[in-house]
């Protein structure tokens, strides 16, 4: 793994302090962060909880192509994304993304597109349980 | 020759597995094996599209099938 990428999957919980240390360094002018949170509702229904899990051999693959391509693209010191497993309630955090730049155009940019291209091409699924029933999100046409 | 599928998410639901092996001649693609397991498994064609990917890399449906493949069937991701 290269020194500047942070890539991880964990049926524990995320640490922010984690991410952002990871990015850190003296030569930065900031760090963007994307902290991913379950959210209560979808489409107005109430949402109980949430269940990921992934084909993770290859999650981790795609992900650290993602940030990969972040380092290639944007003018960016160092990435951390971190993506949660298992049972996630309402509040809890399944994603943190945390890039670092010396300048701020670039980490903001960055930090969009790894989560922007996470959510398409990465083999992680979620099942949204309800009071009255569960789905898989986006597999149903 | 002998290929593994390995399931998930919605497709883990439908089939009430994680994997799969099948036996069958040479020179079939990706196709062919989504014929098959749609024929086995109808509820796939209820899921709103999938994508393949061997040997953990996104593929083509019209890439040839080699031997121990191990084939994932990604229906649609929602991570983040």
């Amino acid at each position: 793994m290269k020194k500047n990428i942070s890539i991880k999957i964990t049926s524990k919980k995320l640490s922010l302090q984690t991410c952002y240390n990871f990015v850190q360094d003296d030569s930065c002018g900031g760090i963007a962060v994307f902290v991913g949170t379950v959210r209560n509702k979808t489409k107005g229904k109430e949402v109980i909880k949430l269940d990921f899990s992934a084909y993770e051999p290859m999650a981790i693959k795609e992900m650290n192509k993602i940030a990969q391509q972040a380092l290639d693209k944007f003018a960016i010191y160092k990435i951390a994304i971190h993506h949660a497993m298992g049972i996630l309630k309402i509040g809890e955090v399944p994603v943190i993304i945390t890039v670092s730049s010396s300048h701020r155009k670039a980490a903001f940019e960055a930090c969009q597109f790894a989560i922007d291209t996470l959510k398409e091409t990465v083999p992680i699924w979620k099942k949204e349980y309800f009071e009255d029933g569960e789905v898989w999100v986006n597999s149903h046409p | 020759m002998k290929i593994k599928i390995l399931f998930f998410g919605i497709t883990k639901d439908i089939t009430n597995k994680s994997n799969l092996e099948l036996e069958f001649s040479e020179n079939k693609d990706i196709n062919y094996l989504v014929g098959l397991l749609e024929e086995r498994y109808p509820k796939f064609l209820s899921v709103n599209g999938f994508s393949v990917a061997v040997n953990e890399e996104y593929v083509e449906r019209d890439i040839i099938l080699k031997n121990n493949d191990i084939v994932a069937i990604i229906p649609p991701v929602s991570g983040g």
